[in-house]
Protein backbone atom coordinates (compact mmCIF):
# COMPACT_ATOMS: atom_id res chain seq x y z
CA UNK A 1 0.00 0.00 0.00
CA UNK A 2 1.25 3.44 -0.83
CA UNK A 3 0.71 6.25 1.56
CA UNK A 4 0.19 9.52 -0.27
CA UNK A 5 1.57 12.54 1.50
CA UNK A 6 0.84 16.03 0.35
CA UNK A 7 3.46 18.68 0.87
CA UNK A 8 2.10 22.11 1.77
CA UNK A 9 3.10 24.58 -0.93
CA UNK A 10 4.38 27.06 1.65
CA UNK A 11 7.03 24.62 2.84
CA UNK A 12 8.37 24.27 -0.67
CA UNK A 13 8.50 27.99 -1.08
CA UNK A 14 10.13 28.96 2.18
CA UNK A 15 12.89 26.45 2.64
CA UNK A 16 15.69 25.65 0.22
CA UNK A 17 17.69 22.44 0.61
CA UNK A 18 21.16 22.81 2.09
CA UNK A 19 24.01 22.40 -0.39
CA UNK A 20 25.10 18.75 -0.14
CA UNK A 21 28.41 17.89 1.47
CA UNK A 22 31.26 16.16 -0.35
CA UNK A 23 34.50 14.72 0.97
CA UNK A 24 37.43 17.10 1.51
CA UNK A 25 39.58 14.56 -0.33
CA UNK A 26 43.26 13.71 0.21
CA UNK A 27 44.53 17.16 -0.83
CA UNK A 28 42.38 19.21 1.53
CA UNK A 29 45.62 20.84 2.76
CA UNK A 30 46.10 22.75 -0.49
CA UNK A 31 43.17 24.97 0.30
CA UNK A 32 43.07 24.91 4.08
CA UNK A 33 46.73 24.38 5.07
CA UNK A 34 48.86 25.15 1.98
CA UNK A 35 52.15 25.17 3.91
CA UNK A 36 51.52 21.57 4.85
CA UNK A 37 50.76 20.74 1.20
CA UNK A 38 54.27 22.03 0.52
CA UNK A 39 54.04 25.62 -0.73
CA UNK A 40 53.85 29.23 0.39
CA UNK A 41 51.05 31.34 -1.04
CA UNK A 42 49.21 33.41 1.61
CA UNK A 43 50.77 36.11 3.78
CA UNK A 44 48.49 35.13 6.64
CA UNK A 45 48.02 31.41 7.28
CA UNK A 46 45.37 30.01 9.61
CA UNK A 47 46.82 27.49 12.00
CA UNK A 48 46.82 25.65 15.29
CA UNK A 49 48.33 28.31 17.59
CA UNK A 50 45.24 29.88 19.11
CA UNK A 51 46.93 31.84 21.90
CA UNK A 52 48.70 35.17 21.88
CA UNK A 53 50.95 36.47 24.69
CA UNK A 54 48.07 38.31 26.38
CA UNK A 55 45.38 35.66 25.97
CA UNK A 56 43.71 34.97 29.32
CA UNK A 57 43.48 31.49 30.80
CA UNK A 58 45.38 28.30 31.47
CA UNK A 59 47.65 27.38 28.55
CA UNK A 60 47.07 23.85 27.34
CA UNK A 61 48.15 21.69 24.44
CA UNK A 62 45.56 19.42 22.87
CA UNK A 63 47.12 16.48 21.11
CA UNK A 64 45.72 13.39 19.47
CA UNK A 65 45.52 10.96 16.60
CA UNK A 66 42.68 9.70 14.43
CA UNK A 67 42.25 6.00 13.61
CA UNK A 68 40.20 4.27 10.93
CA UNK A 69 38.29 1.04 11.46
CA UNK A 70 41.40 -1.11 10.90
CA UNK A 71 43.30 0.78 13.60
CA UNK A 72 45.40 2.55 10.96
CA UNK A 73 46.36 6.18 11.55
CA UNK A 74 44.55 8.71 9.36
CA UNK A 75 47.48 10.88 8.38
CA UNK A 76 45.55 13.01 5.89
CA UNK A 77 42.82 14.22 8.26
CA UNK A 78 42.14 17.94 8.74
CA UNK A 79 40.76 19.09 12.08
CA UNK A 80 39.21 22.35 13.20
CA UNK A 81 38.29 23.35 16.73
CA UNK A 82 35.90 25.95 18.14
CA UNK A 83 35.74 26.91 21.78
CA UNK A 84 34.81 29.60 24.30
CA UNK A 85 37.36 31.81 26.05
CA UNK A 86 38.52 31.31 29.65
CA UNK A 87 35.40 33.10 30.92
CA UNK A 88 33.10 30.80 28.94
CA UNK A 89 32.15 33.26 26.18
CA UNK A 90 32.30 32.73 22.42
CA UNK A 91 33.80 35.46 20.22
CA UNK A 92 30.64 35.78 18.13
CA UNK A 93 27.66 38.17 18.26
CA UNK A 94 25.15 35.37 18.90
CA UNK A 95 26.73 34.84 22.33
CA UNK A 96 24.72 37.26 24.52
CA UNK A 97 25.97 35.91 27.84
CA UNK A 98 26.99 38.66 30.23
CA UNK A 99 30.66 37.66 30.25
CA UNK A 100 33.84 39.40 29.04
CA UNK A 101 35.19 38.90 25.53
CA UNK A 102 38.93 38.28 25.33
CA UNK A 103 40.24 40.42 22.45
CA UNK A 104 43.32 38.16 22.32
CA UNK A 105 41.34 34.97 21.74
CA UNK A 106 39.30 34.03 18.69
CA UNK A 107 38.57 30.48 19.80
CA UNK A 108 39.16 28.83 16.44
CA UNK A 109 42.04 26.80 15.07
CA UNK A 110 42.83 24.47 12.21
CA UNK A 111 45.51 21.86 11.53
CA UNK A 112 46.28 18.74 9.57
CA UNK A 113 47.56 15.57 11.22
CA UNK A 114 51.29 15.12 10.65
CA UNK A 115 51.88 13.10 7.46
CA UNK A 116 54.45 10.88 9.25
CA UNK A 117 53.29 10.53 12.84
CA UNK A 118 49.56 11.14 12.36
CA UNK A 119 49.59 13.44 15.41
CA UNK A 120 47.57 16.66 15.44
CA UNK A 121 47.85 19.38 18.08
CA UNK A 122 46.51 22.78 19.12
CA UNK A 123 48.02 25.39 21.43
CA UNK A 124 45.08 26.89 23.23
CA UNK A 125 43.57 27.67 26.63
CA UNK A 126 41.15 25.70 28.74
CA UNK A 127 37.68 27.11 28.05
CA UNK A 128 35.26 28.24 30.74
CA UNK A 129 31.75 26.86 31.13
CA UNK A 130 29.05 27.95 28.69
CA UNK A 131 25.31 27.86 29.20
CA UNK A 132 23.50 25.03 27.39
CA UNK A 133 19.93 24.46 26.28
CA UNK A 134 17.28 25.14 28.97
CA UNK A 135 19.77 27.20 30.99
CA UNK A 136 21.79 24.20 32.18
CA UNK A 137 25.52 24.78 32.42
CA UNK A 138 27.70 22.76 30.05
CA UNK A 139 31.01 21.32 31.23
CA UNK A 140 34.11 22.90 29.65
CA UNK A 141 34.48 21.49 26.16
CA UNK A 142 36.03 22.07 22.74
CA UNK A 143 34.02 21.41 19.57
CA UNK A 144 35.93 19.50 16.87
CA UNK A 145 35.15 18.79 13.25
CA UNK A 146 37.02 16.27 11.09
CA UNK A 147 37.39 16.37 7.32
CA UNK A 148 39.26 13.80 5.24
CA UNK A 149 39.35 11.54 2.25
CA UNK A 150 36.64 8.92 2.83
CA UNK A 151 34.58 11.19 5.11
CA UNK A 152 31.58 12.37 3.09
CA UNK A 153 30.28 14.88 5.62
CA UNK A 154 32.44 16.55 8.29
CA UNK A 155 32.25 14.62 11.56
CA UNK A 156 31.39 16.66 14.66
CA UNK A 157 32.57 15.63 18.09
CA UNK A 158 33.46 17.27 21.40
CA UNK A 159 36.48 17.09 23.63
CA UNK A 160 35.75 17.15 27.37
CA UNK A 161 38.42 17.34 30.06
CA UNK A 162 39.11 14.15 31.99
CA UNK A 163 39.91 16.10 35.17
CA UNK A 164 36.53 17.88 35.29
CA UNK A 165 34.56 15.05 36.93
CA UNK A 166 32.10 17.31 38.70
CA UNK A 167 31.16 19.43 35.69
CA UNK A 168 31.16 16.43 33.35
CA UNK A 169 28.75 14.57 35.61
CA UNK A 170 26.05 17.20 35.04
CA UNK A 171 26.82 18.11 31.41
CA UNK A 172 23.58 17.89 29.40
CA UNK A 173 25.29 16.70 26.21
CA UNK A 174 27.33 13.95 27.90
CA UNK A 175 24.26 12.88 29.84
CA UNK A 176 22.29 12.86 26.61
CA UNK A 177 24.41 9.91 25.46
CA UNK A 178 22.21 7.01 26.42
CA UNK A 179 25.06 4.49 26.46
CA UNK A 180 27.16 5.44 29.46
CA UNK A 181 30.11 3.38 28.22
CA UNK A 182 30.37 5.60 25.14
CA UNK A 183 30.70 8.85 27.13
CA UNK A 184 34.33 8.21 28.02
CA UNK A 185 35.31 8.34 24.33
CA UNK A 186 34.91 12.13 24.67
CA UNK A 187 37.20 12.54 27.70
CA UNK A 188 40.72 13.82 27.08
CA UNK A 189 43.39 12.71 29.56
CA UNK A 190 45.50 15.32 31.28
CA UNK A 191 49.29 14.91 31.29
CA UNK A 192 52.13 17.06 32.50
CA UNK A 193 55.01 17.19 30.04
CA UNK A 194 58.10 19.35 30.67
CA UNK A 195 56.07 22.00 32.44
CA UNK A 196 53.35 21.89 29.82
CA UNK A 197 49.78 20.72 30.32
CA UNK A 198 48.78 18.33 27.57
CA UNK A 199 45.35 16.85 26.98
CA UNK A 200 45.47 13.70 24.88
CA UNK A 201 42.45 12.98 22.75
CA UNK A 202 42.50 10.10 20.29
CA UNK A 203 39.57 9.71 17.91
CA UNK A 204 38.35 6.42 16.49
CA UNK A 205 36.04 6.59 13.50
CA UNK A 206 35.03 2.98 14.13
CA UNK A 207 35.90 0.39 16.79
CA UNK A 208 39.50 -0.71 16.27
CA UNK A 209 40.95 -4.25 16.47
CA UNK A 210 42.94 -3.35 19.62
CA UNK A 211 39.68 -2.84 21.50
CA UNK A 212 39.48 0.92 20.95
CA UNK A 213 35.93 2.16 20.96
CA UNK A 214 34.28 4.31 18.32
CA UNK A 215 34.20 7.99 19.33
CA UNK A 216 30.79 9.59 19.76
CA UNK A 217 29.88 11.84 16.83
CA UNK A 218 27.06 14.36 16.86
CA UNK A 219 24.36 15.56 14.53
CA UNK A 220 24.70 19.21 15.66
CA UNK B 1 8.38 40.11 20.31
CA UNK B 2 11.68 39.09 18.81
CA UNK B 3 12.60 39.55 15.17
CA UNK B 4 14.12 37.43 12.48
CA UNK B 5 17.72 38.51 12.51
CA UNK B 6 20.69 38.61 10.31
CA UNK B 7 24.07 38.23 11.97
CA UNK B 8 24.53 42.00 12.05
CA UNK B 9 21.20 42.57 13.75
CA UNK B 10 21.40 43.47 17.41
CA UNK B 11 17.70 43.72 18.17
CA UNK B 12 17.02 40.28 19.63
CA UNK B 13 18.27 36.76 20.13
CA UNK B 14 19.86 34.82 17.31
CA UNK B 15 18.05 31.52 17.09
CA UNK B 16 19.40 28.03 16.57
CA UNK B 17 19.81 26.43 13.16
CA UNK B 18 17.10 24.25 11.75
CA UNK B 19 17.77 20.54 11.80
CA UNK B 20 20.05 19.22 9.06
CA UNK B 21 18.12 17.15 6.53
CA UNK B 22 20.19 13.98 6.30
CA UNK B 23 18.46 13.09 3.01
CA UNK B 24 20.11 16.13 1.44
CA UNK B 25 23.61 14.73 2.08
CA UNK B 26 25.63 11.61 1.39
CA UNK B 27 25.42 8.99 4.13
CA UNK B 28 28.76 8.26 5.85
CA UNK B 29 29.02 4.70 4.52
CA UNK B 30 28.99 4.64 0.71
CA UNK B 31 30.82 1.46 -0.41
CA UNK B 32 31.08 2.60 -4.05
CA UNK B 33 33.50 5.21 -2.70
CA UNK B 34 35.81 2.64 -1.16
CA UNK B 35 37.70 4.82 1.32
CA UNK B 36 34.44 5.55 3.15
CA UNK B 37 34.17 1.93 4.31
CA UNK B 38 36.81 2.14 7.05
CA UNK B 39 36.29 5.87 7.63
CA UNK B 40 32.58 5.95 8.47
CA UNK B 41 31.16 5.57 11.98
CA UNK B 42 29.08 2.43 12.57
CA UNK B 43 26.98 4.07 15.27
CA UNK B 44 24.24 6.59 14.59
CA UNK B 45 25.09 10.25 15.12
CA UNK B 46 23.73 11.58 18.41
CA UNK B 47 21.42 14.59 18.21
CA UNK B 48 21.08 17.24 20.90
CA UNK B 49 19.21 20.45 21.47
CA UNK B 50 21.37 23.19 20.01
CA UNK B 51 23.55 25.25 22.34
CA UNK B 52 25.64 28.39 21.95
CA UNK B 53 28.53 26.13 20.97
CA UNK B 54 26.80 25.25 17.69
CA UNK B 55 25.08 28.62 17.15
CA UNK B 56 28.36 30.57 17.08
CA UNK B 57 31.43 30.40 14.83
CA UNK B 58 34.68 32.27 14.18
CA UNK B 59 34.38 35.76 12.72
CA UNK B 60 36.91 36.68 10.03
CA UNK B 61 38.11 40.18 9.19
CA UNK B 62 38.75 41.42 5.62
CA UNK B 63 42.28 42.52 6.57
CA UNK B 64 43.19 38.91 7.34
CA UNK B 65 43.11 38.15 3.62
CA UNK B 66 45.62 39.37 1.05
CA UNK B 67 44.74 41.42 -2.04
CA UNK B 68 45.36 38.48 -4.42
CA UNK B 69 43.85 35.76 -2.27
CA UNK B 70 40.85 35.42 -4.60
CA UNK B 71 42.84 35.56 -7.83
CA UNK B 72 44.31 32.15 -8.60
CA UNK B 73 45.57 33.48 -11.95
CA UNK B 74 48.10 35.72 -10.21
CA UNK B 75 48.45 34.65 -6.57
CA UNK B 76 51.16 32.10 -7.39
CA UNK B 77 52.40 33.48 -10.73
CA UNK B 78 56.22 33.55 -10.84
CA UNK B 79 57.32 34.32 -14.41
CA UNK B 80 54.04 34.39 -16.31
CA UNK B 81 50.42 33.41 -16.19
CA UNK B 82 49.21 29.85 -15.57
CA UNK B 83 48.19 27.79 -18.60
CA UNK B 84 44.53 26.92 -18.99
CA UNK B 85 41.02 28.22 -19.51
CA UNK B 86 40.61 31.55 -17.76
CA UNK B 87 37.39 31.57 -15.76
CA UNK B 88 35.65 33.68 -13.15
CA UNK B 89 33.48 31.85 -10.62
CA UNK B 90 30.92 33.76 -8.62
CA UNK B 91 27.69 33.28 -6.72
CA UNK B 92 25.74 33.93 -3.56
CA UNK B 93 25.90 32.22 -0.20
CA UNK B 94 22.45 32.19 1.34
CA UNK B 95 20.77 30.27 4.11
CA UNK B 96 17.83 27.92 3.65
CA UNK B 97 15.38 30.78 4.12
CA UNK B 98 17.03 32.84 1.40
CA UNK B 99 18.84 35.24 3.72
CA UNK B 100 22.31 36.30 2.55
CA UNK B 101 25.18 34.89 4.61
CA UNK B 102 27.47 37.87 5.04
CA UNK B 103 31.17 37.73 5.80
CA UNK B 104 31.29 33.97 5.23
CA UNK B 105 34.79 32.61 4.60
CA UNK B 106 34.80 30.80 1.24
CA UNK B 107 38.00 28.83 0.61
CA UNK B 108 38.66 26.95 -2.62
CA UNK B 109 41.32 24.54 -3.86
CA UNK B 110 41.77 22.68 -7.12
CA UNK B 111 44.07 20.92 -9.57
CA UNK B 112 45.67 22.81 -12.46
CA UNK B 113 44.62 22.54 -16.10
CA UNK B 114 46.37 19.13 -16.33
CA UNK B 115 44.47 17.68 -13.40
CA UNK B 116 47.60 17.85 -11.24
CA UNK B 117 47.57 19.12 -7.66
CA UNK B 118 50.33 21.12 -6.01
CA UNK B 119 50.56 18.70 -3.09
CA UNK B 120 53.42 16.59 -1.74
CA UNK B 121 51.36 13.45 -2.13
CA UNK B 122 50.16 13.90 -5.74
CA UNK B 123 52.28 11.85 -8.14
CA UNK B 124 50.11 12.01 -11.27
CA UNK B 125 52.03 12.28 -14.57
CA UNK B 126 50.00 15.34 -15.63
CA UNK B 127 52.40 18.26 -15.63
CA UNK B 128 52.81 20.83 -12.89
CA UNK B 129 52.32 24.48 -13.75
CA UNK B 130 55.02 26.64 -12.11
CA UNK B 131 52.67 29.62 -12.17
CA UNK B 132 49.68 27.98 -10.56
CA UNK B 133 49.24 27.32 -6.83
CA UNK B 134 45.61 26.18 -6.77
CA UNK B 135 44.07 27.77 -3.71
CA UNK B 136 42.20 30.96 -2.91
CA UNK B 137 39.82 32.49 -0.42
CA UNK B 138 37.32 35.31 -0.18
CA UNK B 139 34.77 36.73 2.26
CA UNK B 140 31.19 37.18 1.07
CA UNK B 141 29.96 40.78 0.89
CA UNK B 142 26.82 42.34 2.40
CA UNK B 143 24.68 40.53 -0.19
CA UNK B 144 26.33 37.18 0.43
CA UNK B 145 28.16 37.45 -2.90
CA UNK B 146 31.64 36.05 -3.58
CA UNK B 147 33.88 36.01 -6.66
CA UNK B 148 37.27 34.60 -7.61
CA UNK B 149 39.28 34.03 -10.78
CA UNK B 150 41.15 30.87 -11.79
CA UNK B 151 41.88 28.37 -14.56
CA UNK B 152 39.42 25.56 -15.16
CA UNK B 153 40.83 22.40 -13.51
CA UNK B 154 41.37 19.24 -15.54
CA UNK B 155 39.86 15.85 -14.66
CA UNK B 156 42.26 13.38 -13.06
CA UNK B 157 42.55 9.66 -12.42
CA UNK B 158 42.40 8.14 -8.96
CA UNK B 159 42.57 4.73 -7.48
CA UNK B 160 39.12 3.61 -6.46
CA UNK B 161 38.36 1.17 -9.22
CA UNK B 162 41.47 1.21 -11.39
CA UNK B 163 40.09 3.32 -14.24
CA UNK B 164 38.34 5.91 -12.10
CA UNK B 165 38.39 9.61 -13.13
CA UNK B 166 37.15 12.59 -11.22
CA UNK B 167 35.21 15.15 -13.25
CA UNK B 168 36.72 18.62 -13.28
CA UNK B 169 35.93 20.10 -9.88
CA UNK B 170 36.82 22.82 -7.41
CA UNK B 171 36.77 22.03 -3.71
CA UNK B 172 34.90 24.47 -1.46
CA UNK B 173 35.01 25.11 2.25
CA UNK B 174 32.47 27.52 3.74
CA UNK B 175 32.52 28.89 7.27
CA UNK B 176 29.32 30.82 7.93
CA UNK B 177 27.58 32.29 11.00
CA UNK B 178 27.46 29.14 13.07
CA UNK B 179 29.51 26.03 13.72
CA UNK B 180 26.45 24.01 12.66
CA UNK B 181 26.74 25.51 9.14
CA UNK B 182 30.33 24.37 8.58
CA UNK B 183 30.44 22.78 5.14
CA UNK B 184 32.94 21.30 2.71
CA UNK B 185 31.76 20.40 -0.77
CA UNK B 186 32.80 20.36 -4.44
CA UNK B 187 31.76 22.36 -7.49
CA UNK B 188 31.36 20.58 -10.85
CA UNK B 189 31.01 22.10 -14.32
CA UNK B 190 27.91 22.08 -16.51
CA UNK B 191 27.99 19.45 -19.23
CA UNK B 192 30.93 17.37 -17.94
CA UNK B 193 30.28 13.76 -19.10
CA UNK B 194 32.24 12.35 -16.14
CA UNK B 195 29.68 13.65 -13.64
CA UNK B 196 27.16 10.78 -13.90
CA UNK B 197 29.90 8.16 -13.47
CA UNK B 198 31.66 9.57 -10.44
CA UNK B 199 31.32 7.42 -7.29
CA UNK B 200 32.00 10.44 -5.06
CA UNK B 201 29.13 12.37 -6.66
CA UNK B 202 26.95 9.28 -6.49
CA UNK B 203 27.22 9.27 -2.71
CA UNK B 204 24.58 12.06 -2.86
CA UNK B 205 21.17 10.41 -2.64
CA UNK B 206 19.10 12.60 -4.97
CA UNK B 207 19.41 13.87 -8.51
CA UNK B 208 18.27 17.37 -7.56
CA UNK B 209 20.95 17.63 -4.87
CA UNK B 210 23.61 16.48 -7.35
CA UNK B 211 22.42 19.17 -9.74
CA UNK B 212 22.88 21.78 -7.03
CA UNK B 213 26.66 21.14 -7.16
CA UNK B 214 26.92 21.86 -10.88
CA UNK B 215 28.08 25.37 -11.72
CA UNK B 216 26.32 26.85 -14.74
CA UNK B 217 27.98 28.69 -17.57
CA UNK B 218 27.11 32.36 -17.03
CA UNK B 219 28.00 33.81 -20.38
CA UNK B 220 26.28 37.12 -19.68
CA UNK B 221 28.92 37.82 -17.07
CA UNK B 222 31.86 36.71 -19.21
CA UNK B 223 34.56 39.27 -19.87
CA UNK B 224 34.89 39.52 -23.67
CA UNK B 225 38.33 38.58 -25.03
CA UNK B 226 39.39 37.62 -21.49
CA UNK B 227 37.52 35.02 -19.43
CA UNK B 228 34.35 32.94 -19.23
CA UNK B 229 32.23 32.92 -16.11
CA UNK B 230 30.50 30.24 -14.05
CA UNK B 231 27.78 30.77 -11.46
CA UNK B 232 27.67 28.69 -8.30
CA UNK B 233 25.32 29.48 -5.41
CA UNK B 234 25.58 27.85 -2.01
CA UNK B 235 22.86 27.24 0.56
CA UNK B 236 23.78 26.89 4.24
CA UNK B 237 21.51 25.86 7.07
CA UNK B 238 18.90 28.42 8.06
CA UNK B 239 18.78 30.15 11.41
CA UNK B 240 15.48 29.89 13.16
CA UNK B 241 13.65 32.87 14.53
CA UNK B 242 13.07 32.68 18.27
CA UNK B 243 9.57 34.07 18.65
CA UNK B 244 9.58 33.76 22.41
CA UNK B 245 12.30 34.37 24.94
CA UNK B 246 14.74 31.52 25.49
Amino acid sequence: MTIQLTTPLTTQLTRYPETPSQTGGPYVHIGLAPQQAGFEIFDNNFGNVMVQPDTLGERIRVEGRVFDGSGTLMRDVLIEVWQANAAGKYAHPADRQDKPLDPAFRGWGRTGADFDTGVFSFETIKPGQVVGANGQLQAPHICLILFARGINTGLHTRLYFGDEDLANATDPILNGIEWEVRRKTLLATREQRAGEVVYRFDIRIQDTPDGGKETVFFDV
Amino acid sequence: MSHILSIDGQSGPLGPFVQRDSEAHPPALTPGYKTSILRSPRNALIANLPTLSEMTAPVFQPQELGAKDNDLLTNFAKDGLPIGERIVVHGFVRDQFGQPVRNALVEVWQANASGRYRHKKDQYIGSMDPNFGGCGRVLTDANGHYVYRTVKPGPYPWRNRINEWRPAHIHYSISGDGWAQRLITQLYFEGDPLIPECPIIKTIPSESQIRSLIALLDKDHAKPMDSLTYRFDITLRGRNATWFEN
